[in-house]
């Protein structure tokens, strides 16, 4: 699929479409973009908020990539990001100690306990043939599950079982913040430097080039000689840490507390970014910045218009529908384009 | 039209399968049905049990499921193709009659068939194909060496092969079979360092399933197979490839390469280097070496699937180490124009001169006469002959092919 020219023109059927969908709800479309541009980048406050989601949207994101490069769907990512925040929130919880201690135990507590989440399904499919689709499905309400358990059970808030959240962790676990700025550095060096090691592990690395022979043909990626299961497993393991992270994130650096929706749905946004952005390393960043801004601008559009800001995750699956339609139309039409042969083939 | 895995629903009752198809109202007409089950059975002497799962069933029976379905539709061509694959002898012998039976009465049975004897059984006439025309019809009886020749076609026999002095065993299999229960074993097979054995038999009949235990892709049931004096039979695929065997399969983009990913990024999958960054640079540098060494028309850069049939072939090839102790090869020379084909056999010749054995299967028996020492000939899954290429001809060939042993 050429992308130069499927993108362009797929955010051009997306907007068209939201623009209609706009104009249905009687707000003036205009208007209502400028809204959300506003809502997102308006001011610092605003754009703290856009980062915000970004973190965590951005770190799956990449490691959803890890997945789709080794041909692995891998749904399970919402669980591994719940897992990731409740290992997050286990350190946060038990361990005491000075800021520079514990913070960088809570990454690592949030990357492992993602990781051995996404094993599970990574194992179920090397070991025993289960489709990583449905066994991710039911390992991310079993991880939703164990999140709830936790909030009204061993952890819930002295005297009081309410599916609220858990009591605020100590402070001095928090990701650290800069002033007054709600973002903390700390983050945005952990998920820029994920960005940017996906990049080159998918690009330049042998591990990377294994990986992608793997997912784009198992059976003569195994003929060569890689230990193919394997590969299945370490891409399970580095998406679920990184989703872990993602956890962490929305853990310690956003709520700062364990509540049951801790995923925000970001895994699944994850997987829209991906898409959109053709499994390629470089797009994800922007891509998932784009997302957040639509996400977060949009809680104006009914603050201001009165309109619902469930647009945004209109806008977002439009978007992502729009480029699977453009694409799949010209993998439809280079099909049933005039055949080129260099020689007789039997 | 009966087709070799009879199309039945297995989940379904005999009677659902039955009814299948059936004109009628939205509603299943499941008494009238029954009805003409029963009948439809005992008028070819076929017994069902109605409510049956078709999964219970055996392949004969399913078969004849399917013909009674046909006929009670009111079928008057009966197209069987290769029904005598997966059924037993009894079996066999009960859809002749039947068969017989409807073209006494009027029906037209068209039997496709690569079992002579079947055909020479059963037939009035008979229609030849070879590569998807039609070569010749007869009345039967007919000579069976024409049909053989008419099947295989006139081969004439140029061109000469160096002779390369045999070295040490380099494929050894003793007792091989293919499953735990399997019917019987492969004969013991020893393939010498600079040796080529050929695999002949029909598409289908085994090859495949022979070279994928050789590489060690697939397990023996039992028996051992040795490489180069190790013994690997049952040890994982990466034993075979640090033995120095090499597959390369039929299906050049399916099985053999990676679409989507460059010639140079293709050498540098299989090339020994460790390195964690790849080095684009060199991979460069090596992917343009190789490329003109074994003449592919396309850059490092080019993906795999855009090169032709024969460069794939070439690519494939060329990722193989020089001179392997045991190369394995799916029809060498399949879909290539004839200059590529020489060229392939060239390259494996000199492989052969270095010490490699080199075991092939292919359907052209021209190739296998010209360039095998040994033929191995496949029938239904085993191995029914194993003759030297020297003594062999094309008519004696075709007859092992379609199971006439001698």
């Amino acid at each position: 699929m050429n992308r130069l020219r499927s993108v362009p023109l797929a955010i051009v059927i997306g907007i068209g479409a939201t623009v209609l969908l706009l104009l249905a709800a009687g707000a003036p479309p205009l208007e209502a973009m400028r809204l959300i541009f506003d809502g997102a980048f308006g001011n610092t406050s605003r754009v703290a908020a856009t980062l915000m989601a970004w973190l965590p949207l951005v770190l799956a994101a990449a490691g959803l990539l890890i997945t789709f490069q080794a041909g692995l769907w891998n749904i399970g990512v919402e669980g591994q990001i719940v897992m990731g925040a409740i290992g997050a929130a286990w350190v946060a919880r038990t361990v005491p100690g000075p800021s520079a201690l514990v913070v960088p135990l809570t990454l690592v507590g949030g990357a492992v306990l993602g990781a051995a989440w996404a094993l599970l399904p990574a194992l179920l499919r090397t070991r025993f043939r289960v489709h990583e689709i449905f066994s991710g499905v039911a390992l991310s309400f079993v991880a939703a599950s164990v999140a709830v358990y936790l909030i009204i059970g061993p952890w819930s808030r002295v005297g009081v079982a309410s599916t609220s959240g858990t009591d605020l962790f100590d402070e001095r676990t928090w990701l650290p913040t800069a002033g007054s700025w709600r973002v903390s550095p700390v983050a945005l060096v952990v998920a820029v430097a994920a960005v940017v090691s996906v990049l080159v592990l998918l690009r330049d690395s042998r591990f990377g080039l294994r990986l992608r022979a793997v997912g784009r043909n198992p059976e003569s990626a195994f003929l060569f000689g890689i230990p193919t299961g394997r590969y299945t497993v370490a891409a399970f393991g580095l998406c679920g840490a990184l989703a872990g992270l993602a956890g962490t994130v929305q853990a310690t650096g956003f709520h700062h507390k364990l509540v049951p929706a801790i995923s925000g749905g970001y895994g699944f946004l994850g997987i829209l970014v991906v898409l959109l952005a053709g499994f390629r390393a470089v797009w994800i960043a922007p891509i998932a910045l784009f997302f957040a801004a639509v996400q977060v601008g949009s809680t104006q559009l009914s603050l201001r218009l009165g309109i619902d800001s469930s647009l945004a995750g209109v806008v977002q699956g439009v978007l992502v529908l729009a480029v699977m339609i453009v694409g799949g139309a010209q993998v439809y039409s280079a099909a049933r384009g005039p055949v080129v042969t260099g020689e007789e083939e039997g | 039209m009966l087709h070799q895995d009879p199309l039945v629903f297995l989940p379904f009752s005999v009677l659902d399968n039955f009814l299948l198809g059936a004109p009628g109202g939205p509603f299943l007409d499941r008494k009238l049905g029954r009805r003409a089950l029963g009948e439809t059975a005992a008028r070819y002497g076929f017994d069902f049990n109605a409510d049956a799962p078709t999964r219970s069933l055996t392949v004969g029976e399913r078969q004849q499921l399917e013909i009674a379905r046909l006929l009670w539709r009111g079928a008057r061509v009966l197209i069987l193709d290769e029904p005598t694959t997966g059924i037993s002898e009894p079996q066999r012998v009960e859809l002749f009659a039947v068969l017989r039976r409807l073209a006494a009465e009027d029906l037209i049975v068209i039997f496709v068939s690569h079992k002579l004897e079947e055909v020479e059984a059963l037939c009035h006439r008979v229609t030849v194909m070879s590569r998807g025309k039609i070569v010749g019809r007869r009345t039967l009886p007919a000579p069976r060496d024409e049909l053989v020749r008419l099947m295989f076609g006139d081969i004439a026999l140029g061109g000469t092969r160096p002779e390369v002095a045999l070295g040490e065993p380099a494929l050894t299999l003793s007792g091989v079979a293919v499953g735990r229960r399997a019917a019987s074993p492969y004969p013991d097979l020893t393939v010498a360092a600079g040796e080529v054995l050929g695999l002949a038999g029909l598409e289908g009949s085994g090859q495949r399933t022979f070279l994928r235990l050789c590489a060690g892709l697939e397990k023996p049931g039992s028996g051992r197979i040795a490489v180069g004096g190790r013994a690997l039979a049952r040890q994982p695929y990466r034993r075979f490839l640090d033995a120095g065997v090499h597959f390369i399969p039929a299906g050049r983009l399916e099985e053999g390469l990676i679409s989507g990913l460059s010639v140079a990024e293709h050498f540098e999958l299989v090339g020994g280097n460790s390195s964690f960054i790849v080095d684009r640079a060199a991979a460069t540098a090596k992917a343009e070496h190789r490329i003109a060494e074994f003449s592919i028309m396309g850059t490092p850069a080019t993906t795999a699937d855009a090169l032709s049939g024969g460069n794939q072939q070439r690519l494939l090839m060329a990722m193989a180490p020089d001179e392997p102790m045991l190369l394995l090869m799916e029809h060498p020379t399949r879909g290539l124009d004839l200059g590529s084909g020489e060229w392939v056999w060239e390259r494996l010749l000199r492989s052969r001169a270095g010490g490699t054995a080199i075991v092939f299967a292919s359907s052209d028996l021209e190739e296998l006469l010209r360039y095998s020492d040994r033929i191995a000939v496949f029938y239904e899954g085993g191995i029914i002959a194993v003759v030297p290429a020297a003594a062999a001809t094309a008519s004696s060939l075709g007859l092992l092919i379609g199971g006439v042993m001698p």
